[in-house]
């Protein structure tokens, strides 16, 4: 047989011939199926195996391509996958990517795990139970609406009880998903909408194993990376005769610009990394622009530019007007642990460890890298620390291929130093936004123009010519060409289409081809920036108009579930119209649908200002959010917290620094990220939850607006409008000062 | 040979006396709990706390903890029978990625250790090295206060045991 069966759903309930599959099913093609799109990622992977699978003894697993990163969607997938098949929270386990055993579902990325990989388990784990019931029905020869589920079994109306395990026939799952599923009504939720517990959390608060970095190989041996001091620099000489014969080195490996050292001991790589890093002479070539002028810089550079959005009405004309630019520096993911990586080559095979954030392409990238065929690599995810998008996991994980494939058979863990972390992680890209608008006689705004300057926001890999290793060796791998993320999700243009009705709207992207620096995905990509700069103008422009600021956003906002959460995050922060804060202290108000397709999120703040120093504290923050059907609400709360207090960072300190060939913020000293003398009194999170609507997802959709609402609020308690990013102490002081 | 005390027991270490204990800690005695976050006394991530101080491992070399008392996150509990700090944690689900958590309870039962019952403003000031990239400090705080709470129960429930 090579025509794939797609079965019928309702043939499937009956129980009739749902459990003949062809076996042609299994090769990856008969999975392209044409059709109504399935759901989630089921669309890419369409068998229901491939997300969940029961065992003959009852075992019951659920998978995700996916990878967790500290968002705690491990345990948002068991719950989904707990509640859909009506078993406990706790009767399956869930495995996270593995270019072995889960699906592709490319990068752990744009707050999309809910969406992608949560409705594929939500739809698998209720058709699977479909499955079980209607194969429960002919065997007892009971009408399937007649039989219910419980603790793993169904069971008839006269008692006959028959388990999952008992149940499931060798490829009963083996089909392929159906576009619609009978989802359990959410009034009858027992484990999905609740604070469930994190899976992980546990281990990490005893010092189980939890990390790529807690992996103890049998026969590991530790290496360290020498990297170039600056962009570009080719290494000239390096005499290792006397590392070589340094206590517990296993080894050098040089490779082009390429340059690392192995011990037995991690202490004795250390050592040995300092004594290269002596001895290595480079050529350096790098040409950084000026950091104190980042506008001009960008703006001068060549782009192409795209208009990509426009509305028209001429019977709305503005009267008064503004314009406003506002930048954004290079940012640090800053991840608190430094890369690492564990990888072993054995009879030629490669397994890689890694915290990446796509095992797949990752794996792509790595095998081009080794000239090896993608068959032959295999990257299983381990958690790190929390990356906050592309930083050094990708790169770490080919330092270690590339390192292992010298030591066959020996695992080697690679850990990269905080400097390395630092200084060659791909930064979040630096921005320019113009903006300009017109008010009516009535105070609305009539007309609306935006452009912003930016590179693009993902170098990720996919081909070799992403990683550093790849880049350094001598057999180079080019950077490839950068391309602009479409729309509309977008990348320096995310959210740069206001979601506002403005009769009058015009927004260019320019984008910027050139990388002065090396950038890539930093969570909410341009969308931090962009909203930043949509929601103080908005204030700006309610200033010009007299208008409240939350009154002024809701008389320009349509959408419902939009008016909602402005609406909500007022009502809890007490916003009165009109009300001055105590001396020296400040509201602000933003809001932002995140890439306008995702979550909504609204934030009010109330920030001090001290004028003899400048420094802008946070005192608090009430947050409104709708991610859709909520999970775990816990976990939405969590992500919502973090992402105000790390926004709250970004926004107020955080800038990459660089002389002319050289990146110069390399720790926390030279890149000071917020301590604890500057974490608010107080950060509450509203959730409106909506049953039965697709998750939207969380992660990144409180960063843009709690920058906008920090601004906003520094505005109203000193009278002075900052929009160069970060809105540090030294430009408070001066703003206040001129 | 150094003679290292950690979590109760004696432990002979083949390492040079320059060693920072991170390393000593992570690979010869294979505890978790303790991590490399910056190699710099500027993270907070390796803090372990020796003779009852939170001491930051990473900068600490194996020389200056010898015939001293090291205690690590796993020498106060586990998740059987975890340690009220872990307990506290656990409840308030205080960790994101939760590679900074260790570092930050430790420093934490160290101050919990000397003041039973300390403020906001003292728990905030003694976590001041500590860095947390997710932005989980709200759920951090709560959970040293909680952490407190619990101690004083427990302590209140020892004192009845003896009696």
């Amino acid at each position: 047989m090579t025509t794939p069966v797609v079965l019928d759903r309702r043939s499937v309930l009956a129980g009739g011939g749902a459990l003949i599959v062809s076996f042609s099913l299994r090769h990856a093609a008969a999975q392209q199926q044409k059709g109504p799109e399935l759901p989630g990622s089921l669309a890419k992977t369409p068998n229901l195996d491939s997300w969940i699978r029961i065992d003959a003894d009852g075992q019951i697993t659920a998978f995700t391509g996916k990878a967790e990163l500290g968002q705690g969607f491990r345990t948002a997938f068991q719950q989904i996958a707990a509640e859909q098949l009506d078993i406990a929270f706790d009767a399956l386990k869930v495995i996270t990517a593995d270019t072995k055993l889960t699906a592709n579902e490319g990068y752990t990325s744009g707050s999309h795990s809910m969406q992608d990989s949560g409705t594929a388990i939500l739809h698998a784990a209720a058709q699977a139970r479909a499955l079980l019931v209607a194969e429960a029905a002919k065997r007892f020869d009971v009408p399937p609406d007649k039989l219910r589920t419980e603790n793993a079994a169904v069971i008839a109306p006269d008692g006959r009880r028959l388990s999952f395990g008992e149940l499931v026939a060798s490829d009963m799952l083996h089909v392929q998903a159906q576009p619609t599923s009978s989802l359990k009504d959410p009034a009858r939720f027992k484990v999905m909408g609740q604070p469930v517990p994190r899976v992980d959390i546990p281990a990490k608060v005893t010092g189980g194993v939890a990390y790529v970095q807690d992996m103890r190989l049998p026969g590991m041996v530790h290496a360290r990376v020498v990297r170039p001091p600056s962009y570009g620099a080719q290494l000239a000489e390096c005499d290792t005769a006397a590392i070589e014969k340094m206590p517990g080195v296993v080894g050098i490996v040089r490779d082009g610009n390429f340059l690392a050292v192995v011990a037995e001991k991690e202490f004795g790589a250390v050592k040995a990394m300092k004594a290269l890093s002596a001895a290595a002479k480079w050529r350096e070539s790098a040409k950084l622009p000026n950091q104190h002028d980042l506008a001009n810089v960008l703006t001068a550079l060549p782009s192409q530019d795209f208009a990509i959005f426009q509305r028209h009405d001429a019977a709305v004309s503005g009267a008064r007007s503004l314009e406003a630019t506002y930048t954004r520096p290079y940012q640090s993911h800053g991840s608190i642990g430094p890369s690492c990586a564990v990888a072993q080559f054995v009879d030629g095979a490669m397994t890689v460890w890694t915290h990446t954030q796509g095992v797949y392409p990752d794996r792509q990238a790595i095998a081009e890298m080794l000239g090896m065929p993608q068959s032959s690599v295999r990257l299983i995810h381990v958690e790190g620390s929390g990356c906050y998008g592309h930083n050094g996991a990708d790169d770490a994980a080919a330092d270690a291929a590339l390192i292992a494939r010298a030591l066959p058979g020996r695992p080697v863990r690679v850990q990269w130093m905080r400097e390395q972390e630092h200084g060659w992680e791909p930064y979040g890209p630096a921005m320019v936004t113009k903006l300009s608008a017109s008010l009516d006689g009535s105070g609305k705004i009539a007309d609306w123009n935006f452009a912003v300057w930016s590179n693009t926001h993902s170098m990720r890999p996919g081909g070799a010519g992403s990683l550093l290793a790849a880049q350094h060796m001598a057999r180079s791998f080019a950077v490839p060409a950068p391309k602009p993320l479409p729309l509309p999700e977008g990348g320096g243009d995310r959210n740069a289409i206001p979601i506002y009705n403005f009769p009058n709207a015009h927004v260019m992207h320019h984008f910027i081809p050139a990388m002065p620096l090396r950038i890539s995905a930093m969570r909410a990509l341009g969308a931090y920036h962009n909203v930043f700069s949509i929601e103080s103008f908005m204030d700006e422009l309610a200033g010009l108009a007299g208008a409240d600021p939350v009154a002024f956003r809701l008389n320009h906002l349509d959408d419902p579930r939009g008016r909602a959460v402005v609406e909500k995050a007022a009502q809890e922060f007490g916003w009165v119209s009109g009300r001055r804060a105590p001396q020296n202290r400040g509201y602000g108000f933003a809001f932002a649908r995140y890439k306008n397709l995702a979550a909504y999120c609204a934030i009010a703040t109330e920030v001090e200002v001290d004028p003899e120093t400048g420094r802008a504290r946070l005192v608090r923050a009430v947050a409104a959010v709708d991610a859709g059907q909520v999970v775990n609400p816990d976990g939405i709360t969590n992500q919502i917290e973090g992402a105000i207090v790390q926004s709250t960072s970004w926004t107020l300190y955080e800038s990459v620094t660089f002389d002319q060939a050289r990146i110069t913020s390399i720790d926390w000293q030279t890149y000071p990220i917020l301590r604890f003398n500057a974490v608010p009194d107080s950060i509450a999170v509203h959730i409106i939850n909506r049953p039965g609507q697709p998750f939207l997802g969380s992660g990144e959709t409180g960063q843009g607006p709690a920058a906008a609402s920090l601004a906003n609020a520094i505005a109203h308690a000193t009278g002075k409008r900052l929009r160069d990013l970060p809105l540090s102490r030294k430009r408070i002081k001066d703003a206040i000062d001129a | 040979m150094t003679i290292v005390k950690v979590n109760g027991r004696d432990h002979q270490v083949d390492a040079d006396p320059d060693t920072p204990l991170l390393y000593v800690l992570r690979n010869d005695l294979a505890l978790n709990a303790a991590k490399f976050g910056c190699g710099l006394g500027q993270c907070g991530s390796c803090t372990v706390i020796v003779d009852g101080k939170a001491v930051l491992s990473c900068v600490t070399p194996l020389l200056l903890v010898e015939g001293k008392q090291v205690t690590t996150l796993e020498g106060l509990g586990t998740v059987a029978a975890p340690a009220p700090i872990q307990r506290a944690f656990m409840e308030e689900q205080a960790a994101q990625c939760g590679y900074c958590i260790a570092g930050m309870m430790m420093r934490a039962q160290a101050l919990l250790m000397r003041n039973p019952k300390p403020s906001d403003a003292q728990i905030r000031a003694e976590l001041e090295p500590h860095l947390c990239r997710c932005g989980t400090h709200m759920r951090i705080l709560r959970a040293v206060h909680r952490a407190a709470r619990l101690m004083d129960t427990a302590d209140a429930a020892s004192d009845r045991s003896v009696r």
